[in-house]
């Protein structure tokens, strides 16, 4: 399983990082906007994505809006975790296909949970 | 200088008049005529002044009115002040968090190290055969206990390196609401170079383009939320989040 976290700040990308190891998840790769992360994505590799909204350069819902849109990372799973917390974003995020969506600040716990269930999801779907 | 207004004949009929009634020595009427031209000269610099203070009137009314500066006044620098004082209060939190976090681990890697040292050198006088049965006993004690310890106190050191890394996130958000309050203070400095622009040349000044509002679709996005500023339409906590998504169906 190798995830893909994108998050401007290094510090939560770190964070991020060192709580999915806990989780048992070591291979991770950062990078630091949606321009950066896609040809990551694209070069393939990649099971999962942890992904900020508000970032410069290309943001987290442009990023999700182009993995839906390309047919080899359409079904990539995506997991939102910003300080965005306006209703009509997360209906955003939820309609352009996110997977889970997390507010910072956030606990180990939450981020476990959320990780859980998309999986659970995943594979019931399946 | 006394200006004359009119055509060259007007001008020079009243300079004739002015030297009949000198020569004729009536300096009643020539006081009369010097005021009268005086007078003529004030009022067309008052008008002068008076168009002036219109024009500037006018552009400081347009540069009051002009509604992103009463926001910038009334509600954004008062918010960038309590978003500065949430960066305070966050990042205290996160250095006592650390400290206490640091503080409890600190005391049980010292208590570890002695016990350790203290079984080493039983443990090598066990090995150099130099030890009775009573001792080897009491070390065998020693050494069970202080292996459950030592796996206790592990997770504690887990716990608390937990602890300090969650308390990492405090920079993520106070720097993207420091982000906000330079980007506000960058507004509020193109601002005032426009009124100084205003107030300092007259009316050449185009409007302020900073006062035009926000371009750039990103700075919509709301930003982490300020405990105490939260509006109708943000969600409080991640209960609310997985809420609205389940009534959406997720």
């Amino acid at each position: 399983m190798k995830i893909l976290i994108v998050d401007d700040f290094s510090t939560m990308r770190r964070i991020i990082k060192n709580l999915l190891r806990d989780l048992g998840f070591n291979n991770t790769a950062e990078a630091d906007d949606g321009s950066t992360a896609l040809p990551m994505l694209q070069a393939g590799g990649f099971d999962f994505l942890v992904t900020d909204w508000n970032m410069p350069g290309m943001t987290g819902i442009e990023l999700l809006r182009a993995v839906r849109a390309d047919p080899k990372l359409a079904k990539l799973p995506v997991l939102m975790v910003t300080a965005e917390a306006k209703r009509d974003q997360i209906i955003e995020a939820a309609q352009a296909g996110v997977n889970g969506y997390i507010v910072k600040p956030f606990t180990a716990v939450t981020l476990k949970e959320k990780i859980d269930k998309i999986f659970e999801r995943l594979e019931g779907g399946a | 200088m006394a200006e004359l207004k009119g055509s060259k004949e007007e001008r020079l009929a009243w300079a004739r008049a002015l030297l009949n009634e000198i020569e004729a020595e009536n300096d009643g009427e020539v006081n009369r005529m010097l005021d009268d031209l005086i007078r003529s000269h004030d009022a067309s610099l008052f008008v002068e002044l008076g168009k002036l203070t219109r024009d500037l009137h006018e552009a400081l009314n347009n540069f009051r009115l002009d509604s992103r500066i009463a926001r910038l006044t009334q509600d954004e620098i008062p918010d960038a002040k309590d978003r500065l004082n949430y960066v305070i209060t966050m990042t205290e939190q996160a250095a006592n968090r650390t400290l206490t976090a640091v503080e409890e681990t600190l005391p049980v890697s010292e208590e570890m190290e002695q016990r350790a040292k203290a079984l080493r050198e039983n443990w090598e006088r066990f090995r150099s055969r130099n030890m009775s049965v009573e001792e080897f006993r009491a070390l065998a004690r020693e050494i069970d206990e202080f292996l459950a310890w030592t796996a206790e106190g592990a997770a504690q050191f887990h716990r608390n390196l937990s602890d300090v890394l969650m308390a990492q996130d405090f920079q993520d958000l106070t720097g993207q609401i420091i982000r906000r309050v330079i980007a506000l203070v960058q507004e509020v400095e193109d601002n005032l170079v426009g009124l100084i622009r205003i107030s300092g040349q007259r009316m050449t000044a185009e409007p302020s383009e900073a006062a035009g509002g926000k371009k750039d679709g990103r700075s919509e996005l709301a930003g982490p939320q300020i405990p105490g500023k939260e509006s109708a339409d943000v969600v409080r906590g991640q209960d609310d989040v997985d809420e609205l998504l389940s009534s959406l169906g997720f």
